[in-house]
């Protein structure tokens, strides 16, 4: 027996409130993080990442806010993303109570900054999220990129490239989304999970298309990722994450339970 | 009896979680602080670390928390807890940032996961390659019985975030311990000092015991 393969709950909140909402039984409002961070806390969920969407700079301090009354009730890792761009954020953020920060576009604009920020708060709390995106085959080889603005806009780095990159740089962790699989609940990208997991080092979270239980079993046994993240298959009451752990433990992945 | 529990604070990250944790598993008072008449005042100690440890123990002994801590625990006799990088801390000396001296209160070594590996990848028994840090919920074997361990199954998973790890020469002072490619020690205990490598405060169920069994202990000595 060794490390557990984790599951970890997304909420997308904008302004304070879970974008859609949760379906739980017996929850009180649906749309309050808090409320649905410790429900997924008593369920089992093993971290929970929170992505804040808030488009205006006002809203930003009611996230500041959330990610303090979650951290003062869940004990459980807390990851933050969504508009970070600098050391002061992932410090504010920090000090709120999360445990990781994940950084995206900021990076891209700026690849020092997760050098500047493993080097200040350690590799440990600063996770890299990569938006990734199939194009065409070079050499008859896949090949995947980084798109930003929700999948809108090339940049013309290579993924599997760009997470080597940032593992180098100070990465603790990559949180790697596939912009074709998201939303579309039929699963996972194995393709650039496997590239990417066999390319660094650093934990791998899989992101984006889960919609069954089968699908966290292929992230973690073709895709080689340690972390499956979902929002949808849970927040909407199809699973539970113990039955997802069961599940992945029938199928011979070491969770905890 | 309500506990007045000091979290001490050197500036090098979010202590926030370790004391809403204390507060929710019913300390009476939680201070996060490096202020000596706070941590004078209190009964319990907790030395908490994030972040790497040459910055950690420069901002140590710059406000002079290792002084505070050796007098809590040796004139005072305070139950201290030491948590992560709080617990490499303790240690001699560790790899990190090039090799730093830290403070030397229990004999022993901090080491990278790869430091003794041959070949380019930490494996663990069948071969596997594992990632570094090492990341995520891991088992727990005790090694020692512990009031501490009270309520606590045997191999309970706790949440680890590392990519160095601790050593005692002493073996006999383990408590705990972790296998991830290579056998560390996840908890070392002596006398009043009970040192862990993961977070109590985030290991959810099994952690907040540990951290109310914290509260509740009294070492003989």
């Amino acid at each position: 027996m060794g490390l557990a393969k984790r599951i970890i709950p997304c909420l997308d909140v904008d302004n304070g409130r879970v974008v859609k909402g949760v379906n739980f039984v017996g929850i009180r409002d649906a749309g309050d993080p808090v409320e649905i961070a410790r429900r997924y806390n008593e369920q089992g969920a093993d971290e929970i990442t929170f992505l804040d969407i808030t488009a205006s700079h006002e809203g930003r301090d009611t996230t500041v806010h959330t990610v303090e009354q979650i951290a003062e009730q869940v004990f459980i890792p807390l990851t933050v993303g969504g508009g970070i761009r600098s050391v002061e954020d992932i410090r504010t953020m920090l000090n709120a109570g999360a445990d990781k920060v994940s950084i995206n576009t900021a990076a891209i604009h700026e690849p020092e900054l997760v050098r500047r920020a493993s080097e200040r708060f350690g590799a440990q709390c600063i996770v890299v999220a990569i938006d990734a995106k199939r194009v065409d085959d070079v050499d008859g080889k896949p090949r995947w990129e980084i798109f930003t603005h929700g999948g809108r806009k090339p940049t013309g780095i290579d993924a599997v490239a760009w997470a080597v990159k940032m593992a180098d740089l100070g990465a603790g962790e990559i949180l790697l989304t596939s912009m074709d699989r998201d939303g579309t609940k039929n699963g996972f990208e194995l393709g650039v999970t496997r590239a990417i997991s066999d390319a660094v080092d650093i934990p791998v979270i899989a992101s984006g298309g889960v919609g069954n239980l089968d699908h966290l079993v292929e992230g973690i046994t073709l895709g080689g990722a340690d972390a499956v993240l979902a929002a949808s298959i849970f927040h909407f009451g199809e699973y539970s994450v113990p039955q997802a752990k069961a599940y992945m433990a029938e199928h011979g992945i070491e969770v905890r339970l | 009896m309500s506990q007045r529990v000091a979290v001490i604070d050197y500036g090098m990250g979010n202590l926030h979680s370790v004391a809403s944790a204390l507060a929710h598993v019913g300390a009476g008072e939680v201070h996060v602080t490096c202020d000596p008449e706070e941590i004078r005042a209190a009964d319990r100690v907790v030395f908490p670390g994030v972040g790497a440890i040459r910055d950690c123990m420069a901002e140590i002994r710059r406000l002079k928390c290792d002084e505070l801590l050796a007098s809590a625990l040796t004139e005072e006799r305070k139950p201290v807890l030491a948590i992560c990088v709080g617990m490499q801390a303790l240690m001699s000396r560790s790899e990190e940032n090039g090799g730093v001296d830290c403070l030397d209160i229990i004999p022993g070594q901090v080491r990278h996961f790869c430091s003794t590996v041959q070949g380019p990848h930490l494996l663990d028994a069948s071969g596997e390659r594992l990632k570094v840090p090492h990341m995520g919920w891991n088992e727990v074997k005790q090694t020692l019985p512990h009031p501490l361990w009270h309520g606590i199954a045997d191999n309970s998973r706790f949440y680890f975030v590392h990519s160095y790890y601790v050593h005692a020469e002493d073996r006999s002072l383990q408590a705990g311990a972790l296998h991830y490619g290579v056998e560390a020690d996840a908890a070392l205990a002596i006398d009043n000092l009970f040192a862990v490598q993961f977070h109590p405060e985030k290991s959810h169920t099994a952690g907040l015991q540990l951290l109310r069994n914290f509260l509740e202990w009294n070492p003989a000595c």
